[in-house]
């Protein structure tokens, strides 16, 4: 466990984009914000806009952490190999199987997570100087407060980023690792390259496409079924209703899940067999 | 309880055996230089004691299979491949901490201790460093590893010549406490060969002599022969014979000092000599 806990400080330290290109992204977006009140204040209180800078900052740092952690994912067991810091690594009594854990965590935990704090951190900063600059105009805070019901609104950014980053998006990362631990270049092309010919296989053996379709689904986060949204993809904490028991109860979650274990233990055996020249 | 024990060792790549049957037994408390040509299955003999490959035959390190036990037996072994591979990312102080969090036998002040001695701080990257500091570095943490077994391969390639004496001298002043193993290889013999108590000769995947270095002194011999007894020297079945400027050299293995005396300048063979006469006279 401490082997588990030090190694993800290790990826940190290794890593540091994980942590810095979400904060930078907050920065720049709370500037932006800063840029929208000073503009148009008018709408900081008008029903129909109360919500898009909050989407916006979320929108945001889920598309970066998403980046970072697919970076991350490819990178991870490929660096090692290539500056040949794994036979240092493999020097220390830490497995293979803690070594692989504590990387596929980065991408499929810890990312969501700090995706999650972040940009709570900035929606707060946000709504506090929309309150301030309400307040200061005699507008009333409470009505802002309450149709921006912040806390439902957190909620389902949580059981969002979980759900769909973490859980739904598990066998991609796990994907991304496997092929980091077995390419001897050109981690991204090998990851991309197999899915491109099952589906033009597919295409071409039976003029279908449901490998694509599926993971096209897989990857929007609608065939995680975990919300049902109606019109679109913007969650408007009124009428969105979290469907957790119709996402844990789809085959798709329970195979995604058998996937990603398959791919990591395979990530890991290959660790434990090659060795760098 | 020997430290290293194989029997029959075989380690296969496609059609060529790296490993081609290796019988092998090295007691605690001696420093063993594993001598070979390139490709003569050094690094693939150090990767199967370390348990970084699958190998076929009987193998056991310190009274463990090291490819079924790699992480516990990775308490008591230290290696250094290579020191080119420590993280050129991380921060002195970082792998300080990383090792002594994740490494039970690691005295983290003794590592202190020793690079208290050099010049490199702890705030400096590795990337930051000369490759002479990165050596310093990799030893310091490495003997400060409480480990039974050290093994190294070629660790000072690409050092110069400074770093390489420095290198030796730190291990066995510093580290080497009688009852600690190392095991080495080395290109350089000539800067190792007052350190060792054993060598190995490795050719082919085969073992091919194993000798302590005592042995080694009381049993060959070689002579700087007069031009004029070079006949007589010849007569006497030498292991080898080579020419330098002028003068015949010759090995020869339990021959008689006085007799060999007689013919020229008596010496003891250094390590290189005997590993030519050894391994190129079997060729």
């Amino acid at each position: 466990m401490k082997a588990l806990v030090w190694s993800l400080r290790r990826e940190l330290w290794e890593s540091r984009s994980i942590y810095l290109a979400p904060v930078a992204v907050a920065c720049a977006a709370f500037v932006g914000f800063l840029i929208y009140v000073v503009h148009s204040p008018a709408k900081l209180a008008a029903s129909g806009t109360i919500a898009q800078p909050y989407e916006a900052v979320a929108g945001l740092l889920m598309l970066t952490t998403t980046i970072v952690a697919a970076v991350y994912s490819l990178d991870a067991l490929y660096g090692e190999r290539r500056d040949r810091s794994i036979l240092f690594w493999k020097s220390l009594p830490v497995s293979d199987r803690t070594a692989v854990l504590a990387k596929a965590s980065i991408p499929i935990v810890i990312l969501p997570l700090l995706g999650f704090v972040v940009t709570v951190i900035v929606q707060l900063i946000m709504a506090g100087i929309s309150s301030a600059i309400l307040a200061a105009r005699g507008l009333s805070v409470a009505a802002f407060w309450e149709q921006l019901s912040f806390g439902h609104r957190s909620l389902l950014l949580f059981y969002h980023l979980i759900a769909v980053h973490g859980l739904s998006w598990a066998p991609v990362f796990g994907w991304m690792m496997l092929v980091s631990a077995w390419a001897r270049r050109a981690p991204l092309v090998w990851a991309l390259l197999p899915p491109i010919a099952i589906a033009i296989v597919e295409r071409i053996a039976f003029n279908t496409s449901r490998f694509g379709h599926m993971l096209g689904r897989r990857l929007s986060g609608s065939e995680s079924v975990a919300t049902s949204v109606p019109g679109g993809m913007m969650m408007d904490p009124m009428t969105t209703h979290v469907t957790a028991g119709r996402f844990l109860g789809a085959p798709g979650f329970w195979i995604g899940l058998v996937l990603t274990a398959l791919f990591l233990a395979a990530a890991v055996r290959l660790r434990r067999y090659q060795v760098p020249n | 309880m020997p430290c290293i024990e194989s029997r029959g060792l075989r380690k296969t790549f496609g059609a060529t055996a790296a490993l081609d049957g290796i019988d092998l037994r090295i007691e605690e408390g001696r420093i063993v230089g594993l001598i070979g040509p390139n490709g003569a299955g050094k690094t693939t003999a150090l990767n199967a004691i370390l348990g970084l490959i699958p190998y076929e035959g009987q193998l056991a390190v310190l009274g463990r299979d090291p490819w079924a036990q790699r992480d516990d037996l990775m308490r008591d072994v230290a290696f250094i491949a290579d020191v080119a591979v420590l993280p050129r990312w991380i921060r002195v102080s970082q792998v300080l901490d990383y090792v002594g969090a994740v490494h039970p036998r690691f005295d983290r002040s003794k590592a202190e201790g020793f690079l208290a001695k050099t010049t490199i701080r702890r705030n400096s990257k590795v990337r930051e460093l000369s490759k002479g500091m990165v050596t310093q570095l990799h030893l310091a943490i490495v003997m400060a590893v409480d480990a039974r077994l050290l093994v190294l391969d070629e660790p000072t390639l690409g050092l110069d010549l400074l770093y390489r004496k420095q290198f030796y001298d730190t291990l066995i002043n510093d580290y080497f406490d009688g009852n600690r193993t190392v095991l080495v290889t080395t290109h350089q013999v000539e800067e190792l060969e007052h350190v060792l108590t054993d060598v190995l000769f490795i050719d082919r995947g085969r073992i091919v002599f194993e000798s302590t270095m005592e042995d080694v002194e009381s049993r060959y011999l070689e002579v700087l022969v007069h031009p004029e007894r070079v006949d007589a020297a010849r007569a006497l079945n030498p292991l080898y014979a080579r020419q330098t400027i002028g003068r015949s050299i010759l090995l020869f293995e339990g021959a008689d000092r006085e007799q060999l005396a007689a013919l020229g300048d008596v010496r003891t063979p250094s390590i290189a000599d005997l590993f030519v006469a050894v391994v190129g006279g079997a060729r």
